[in-house]
């Protein structure tokens, strides 16, 4: 779909989405959100980055291989799972980092499993949606 | 620490767990978070397939020393659980170490780890690309999260986990034969994993909980008005469509000769046998009595499933296709064990279950290997591997033995506990079905020694003594050390799957296990 008016718009776009995507994974942790449907909307992104200007450069665009952006999720959610090991609590309890004075933010273990999610979501639906295209292309 | 997870001052003990957890613990987490783990790292590693190998073998190598700590720690100390995320049970998801799950769990990490040797010299560098190793993680993770979790709707995501990395297992290769045997198998364990999934949607609306224990401790109180008959047969048929029982088998032989061998291998091993213990813990541990009054209808699939899938191999000549209506048969004998439901029957299902895990994979390797050898799969055209190829030979004879019920292969043992416990029972034809389909077994694998090994080719070749790969046949030596252990000295084994049938016929100690305060309110 070469047409000039999405081929114009789409970077901004994708640009738009992820920021978007990140918004909504991050806000995920109180409201609603979080890694699964942030993960979706940057999968969507690139999707859109790659009907309007090509898989090829959408896979450049992503430098890796969406499956090894998912294998990377899937790695860091196991971890942030295993780190419980270390406090004597059960598998995947939720730990939290002590409270910083002044800045009004939660670190936690929670935060890295969703972080995780998000990335096997963004590189696995990717990785389908890239490869219909090219499929298309052809 | 203790400060930090309750910064308000609340008391969590009414919600969460607050002894400190034991690092011995965590081995019932390993066997599932590290294969995950692994499959992720390998999945990363995607453009370097020759390192997947080696990581892939001592991943599997420290989760099977795992399982085995754990297997020795459940028989010294007893079973023990482990609830995740710190929620008390049954909110939590609770892993449960028990005999039954570990001696299951330990065996199939022993097969995952022989077949994952074998694969590494007879899968070539595109199967590698496309996943076979992570794939084969990932069908670990399943398979020990199947075998480990106490709670329902888990055990339920755990069948998704194995059965999709199982379709990327079917179609590596995208050979056109694997497509179609491939779409059988994927449609009709959907269908048999949507029942699974309304079934316990349908639990869920009558008890309130998933949790294993919970819903053990809660079926009695509901058994006045609450169909649980029905539950119990609706887990009947999905989980007896997994085991591929008659008349629901006809999936498997449609689909487990179309892939790579070793992959067949794997399914051979260990998918069919995560339906019967799927099938042991929801008819004997949730509902005891439903599954006692249905024990005639399983009695009649039983006999069924032996002699059909029995007679399937007689009438096959492509041994991969005999291997699979061999799968078949032994299923049934499982299922004969469920049928009879005393200690004896059960523990027999469960000796049944390890054997054929063992035996199942090394029969699909030592066709492969036959393959290899005799450049075919079918028995009109092999023959004179006898004296081309001696050591494979011998261990297909042992193999054939074994996988018959004969001594001194590991099928002897568990036969003669299931006719025994059938024959103090009211299960005469039982006991004749099995040592029936134990004869037409012999008839078929003999049928198989005899042509492919002892007969001279037809058309009068000799056929070349070509050295086979040294870690198939490695591969296959390994698996055969517990065949031959089994069967030549029983008696740690046998008192296991004693263990587990006992631990399966006493539903509230398991609970109490789980719940220690009697449950949830």
């Amino acid at each position: 779909m070469k047409t000039l008016i999405l081929r114009t718009i789409a970077p901004y776009l994708s640009a738009l989405m992820m920021i978007f995507s990140v918004f909504v994974l991050l806000r995920g942790h109180n409201d609603p959100g979080g890694g699964f449907i942030g993960g979706l909307l940057a999968a969507s992104a690139f999707a859109i980055y790659g009907i309007a200007s090509g898989v090829a450069s959408a896979r450049r665009a992503m430098r890796f291989h969406p499956m090894a952006i998912a294998g990377s999720g899937l790695a860091m959610s196991v971890l942030a799972g295993l780190a419980s090991i270390l406090f004597g609590v059960p598998f995947m309890t939720g730990l939290w980092a002590p409270p910083i004075p002044g800045i009004e933010f939660e670190l936690s273990s929670v935060l890295f499993f969703d972080i995780g999610v998000y990335l096997v979501v963004l590189g696995a639906i990717t990785s389908v949606a890239l490869a219909l295209e090219e499929r298309d292309d052809e | 620490m203790e400060s930090a997870s309750n910064p308000y001052g609340v008391d969590i003990s009414q919600a969460m767990i607050v002894e400190r957890v034991a690092l011995a613990d965590w081995l019932l987490v390993f066997p599932v978070a590290l294969p995950l783990l692994a499959a992720a790292i390998l999945v990363m590693l995607r453009s370097r397939p020759k390192l997947h190998a080696p990581i892939a073998l001592a991943v599997i190598g420290v989760v099977l020393v795992s399982n085995v700590v754990l297997l020795s720690r459940v028989l010294d100390e007893g079973p023990f659980a482990m609830t995740m995320g710190r929620w008390l049970p049954p909110f939590g998801i609770t892993f449960v170490a028990d005999t039954l799950g570990v001696l299951l769990a330990t065996t199939a990490a022993l097969v995952a780890l022989v077949c994952a040797l074998f694969g590494s010299t007879s899968i070539d560098v595109t199967g590698k690309r496309y996943g076979f190793y992570p794939f084969l993680l990932l069908l670990m993770t399943g398979v020990g999260g199947s075998f480990l979790t106490g709670d329902i709707f888990n055990l339920y995501v755990w069948f998704e986990v194995f059965l999709i990395s199982s379709f990327g297992l079917l179609i590596l290769g995208s050979e056109r034969a694997q497509l179609d045997g491939a779409f059988k198998y994927a449609i009709l364990n959907l269908v048999a994993t949507t029942l699974f999934l309304i079934a316990t949607g349908l639990l869920y609306g009558v008890f309130g909980t998933l949790n294993m224990a919970d819903i053990a401790l809660k079926a009695d109180g509901l058994r006045e008005e609450a169909p649980l008959t029905m539950l119990a047969t609706l887990y009947l048929v999905a989980f007896g469509m997994k085991a591929a029982a008659f008349p629901l088998h006809f999936w498997l032989p449609a689909s487990y000769h179309t892939p790579r061998l070793v992959v067949g291998a794997l399914f051979g091993a260990l998918l069919t046998k995560v339906g019967i213990y799927a099938l042991l813990r929801t008819l004997f541990l949730l509902f005891p009595e439903e599954g006692g009054a249905l024990s005639g209808v399983i009695a009649i699939v039983a006999i069924l499933t032996m002699i059909f899938g029995v007679i399937g191999a007689l009438a096959q000549t492509d041994i991969r296709r005999i291997m699979g209506y061999i799968v078949i048969s032994g299923i049934g004998i499982m299922m004969a064990g469920l049928a009879l439901g005393d200690r004896m029957g059960l523990a027999g299902t469960v000796l049944y279950a390890v054997h054929s895990m063992l035996v199942m994979a090394a029969l699909y390797l030592l066709v492969a290997l036959m393959r290899k050898a005799g450049g075919t799969y079918s028995l009109s055209e092999l023959g004179g591997l006898y004296r081309s190829h001696p050591l494979l030979a011998a261990m297909a004879l042992l193999l054939v033995l074994s996988a018959a019920g004969l001594p001194p292969g590991s099928g002897l043992w568990p036969k003669v506990m299931l006719v025994k416990s059938a024959l103090d029972g009211e299960g005469g034809w039982l006991a004749f079905a099995i040592l029936l389909s134990g004869l037409m077994t012999t008839l078929a694998l003999g049928r198989v020694f005899a042509l492919a090994f002892w007969r001279p080719r037809v058309d009068g070749a000799v056929v070349p003594a070509t050295p086979l790969d040294r870690s198939g046949m490695f591969a296959l030596v390994l698996i055969m050390v517990p065949i031959l252990w089994i069967g030549l000295y029983p008696e740690p084994v046998l008192a296991m799957a004693d263990a587990a049938a006992a631990s399966l016929l006493d539903p509230a100690s398991y609970s109490l296990l789980v719940l220690p305060a009697g449950g949830g309110s």
